[in-house]
């Protein structure tokens, strides 16, 4: 076994063997420092922002596009709109008033989103695969997803890797990440934001500070750097990469008793 | 109608013959879906229906629309789901703004939406959920347009999703407009939207008064907006209860009666999704409709069963049972059912 790719249920870590699912939630919830304000999307999203809550951030706020503001998350939602996001918050309000917190200027708002695709800059594809006007594969399209790239003070990105997602160009960009990197981002109108990380199911990955490129910054034990670029569709800068500290028995037991027990996210 | 009480029959409400008492202060709003539909809702019109994902769709209402086979609609959203499934899947629509089609863990993508976009069977126009909800409040402000700094740089502004043939005619000339800020020399952009005002929005709300005031009760998501710059609104309900009641505490109220127009009393009305201190979403249900949604016929016998063969709301309920409905009551001080089986 070298490491936790897509054909692997689990890796072994010394006595604590667990799933890249898994590895992909606490690394996420890592990002997340106590007293930071978080938008939270549907899936693993919910699971990092929940771990990060029980472990290191008990004073993170999380917060919903749909207008829940601070719930404790007892119960995992499955979806933005779960009425568990509606239960012992701060307040319950609507969408134009989350985007007002998802912007507001005195906040700093770090939003976890999801894709089917992503480019070396960051930008994001939750639209279509193949032609827009005549698509071989329709999603979901941006809901909040657009919103967060363009008002949050950045976002972590939770993706599957493989050549077909990292790809050298979106078939339609949904999300602006860097844009086409550099200062395109500020010139193309926005005064923040931007993505701040990736975590897949074999590392994560973060953005070079001048060119704003895509490059490997941990990589999970059992993977290699020559792993992590051949499952990437464009060159990636690896010369700078550590491995990653493995989850702890207590970061996977509130995972799995805790936040998800019934394993509605964490599957299998 | 009988003087001094209100019939309701057919399909959507309570069994024919059963005799509802009369409230005064709803001025003739009180109907059944069908009469709601016959009124409200018309080939070709643009229909708003609130809610998001798995919450408070207003379902009954969507199942009437369907059975009526009402063609050509132009649908409104941010987030919708399952009511945006359903009137897809049946063919009721023929293009749509939105920002979303799924159903969160139970359909990442919407099945019956996905297929007839890939199919072409319905013009889609792409916005955000900050977009849709920001076009709302333009169209309850009654301004033509409403800045915004979502989607600077993407497909969402640079692509239409519609073929210039089919602006004009109440479909905005640009998509999007990328503007300059007027009232700075820097260089800071904006996004001008479209404002949006339906032929009617829908939504499902827990209750409404005998005067006509609507509670909502949970996120009220884009819905107020939705209703605000709609020509006329339909709402329906679990509860119609005292007015005095809702007025007690005005704070807890999300529509004044003068902007309702028609009050559909439907139990369960939003099942399979959830509706805040009534019931969950129903698991069992939302996995079935997984199941057969991705296969065309099986599909047709979903809808035959679930929909065209609905008698009567009685009926509906019956067919998904009194332990399941049971199941997914919501706890009265936590608003959903602890413990679900959600898998």
């Amino acid at each position: 076994m070298t490491g936790p790719t897509q054909d692997a249920k689990t890796v072994s870590a010394g006595a604590v063997a667990y799933s890249p699912r898994e590895m992909m939630a606490i690394a996420a919830g890592r990002f997340v420092k106590d007293g930071d304000v978080l938008f939270a999307g549907t899936g693993v999203a919910m699971l990092a922002a929940a771990v990060a809550k029980r472990i290191h951030a008990p004073h993170a706020h999380i917060f919903f596009e749909t207008g829940g503001i601070g719930p404790p998350l007892d119960e995992l939602p499955m979806a933005v709109a779960d009425p568990r996001v509606m239960a012992y918050g701060s307040l319950n309000a609507g969408l134009v008033e989350a985007f007002s917190y998802v912007a507001n200027r005195r906040l700093h708002t770090i939003a976890f989103l999801g894709a089917a695709q992503i480019d070396r800059y960051g930008n994001l594809n939750s639209t279509v695969i193949g032609d827009y006007l005549a698509p071989k594969v329709r999603f979901s399209g941006s809901g909040g997803a657009c919103d967060a790239g363009s008002l949050a003070s950045g976002y972590i990105v939770f993706m599957q890797h493989g050549v077909e997602k990292f790809v050298e160009k979106l078939d339609y960009l949904t999300t602006p990440g860097w844009l086409e990197g550099g200062d395109s981002r500020r010139r193309a109108g926005f005064r923040r934001g931007g993505p701040i990380a990736v975590v897949t199911d074999l590392c994560v990955l973060k953005f070079h500070e001048e060119t704003h490129e895509m490059y490997l910054a941990e990589r999970y034990e059992g993977v290699t750097p020559e792993q992590v670029q051949q499952h990437t569709g464009f060159p990636l800068d690896v010369s700078r990469s550590s491995v990653a500290a493995p989850p702890t028995g207590e970061e996977l037991r509130i995972l799995r008793d805790d936040v998800d027990p019934q394993r509605l996210i964490l599957g299998g | 109608m009988l003087a001094g009480a209100f019939v309701v029959n057919g399909p959507g409400a309570l069994d024919e013959g059963d005799v509802m008492p009369q409230h005064d202060m709803l001025d003739g709003k009180l109907m059944t879906v069908d009469e709601a539909v016959e009124r409200f809702v018309h080939d070709g019109g643009q229909v708003c229906v609130g809610g998001f994902t798995i919450n408070r769709n207003p379902m009954a209402v969507v199942y009437g629309i369907a059975r009526r086979r009402v063609k050509d609609l132009h649908l409104v959203a941010h987030s919708n789901g399952q009511a945006l499934d359903v009137l897809v899947g049946t063919g009721c629509v023929r293009r749509l703004d939105i920002a979303y089609g799924g159903n969160g863990r139970f359909a990442s993508t919407c099945f019956r939406f996905r297929k007839a976009v890939e199919r072409g069977e319905v013009q889609i126009e792409d916005y955000t959920n900050n977009q849709m909800s920001l076009r709302f409040l333009a169209g309850a402000l009654n301004v033509p347009f409403i800045p915004s700094k979502s989607g600077l740089g993407t497909d969402v502004v640079e692509r239409s999703g519609l073929p210039p043939e089919a602006r004009g005619d109440g479909v905005p000339r640009e998509k999007v407009v990328v503007l300059g800020d007027p009232f700075d020399d820097g260089d800071d952009q904006v996004v001008l939207l479209p404002a949006l005002t339906p032929d009617v929005s829908i939504i499902h709300a827990q209750q409404v008064g005998t005067g006509g005031t609507v509670r909502i009760k949970g996120l009220t998501f884009a819905d107020l907006e939705q209703c605000k710059a709609a020509t006329a609104v339909i709402v329906s309900c679990e509860e119609i209860v005292p007015e005095e009641y809702l007025r007690i505490d005005p704070d807890q109220n999300a529509l004044p009666p003068f902007l309702v127009d028609a009050v559909v009393p439907v139990p369960y009305g939003a099942h399979p999704t959830a509706c805040r201190y009534f019931y969950d979403y129903d698991p069992v249900h939302l996995n079935h409709y997984k199941a057969v949604a991705r296969d065309d016929e099986q599909f047709a016998a979903w809808l035959d069963e679930w929909v065209y063969g609905i008698e009567s709301w009685d009926h509906y309920l019956d067919k998904v049972g009194g332990a399941r409905l049971a199941r997914i009551r919501a706890n009265t001080v936590d608003g959903y059912a602890p413990g679900l089986d959600r898998r």
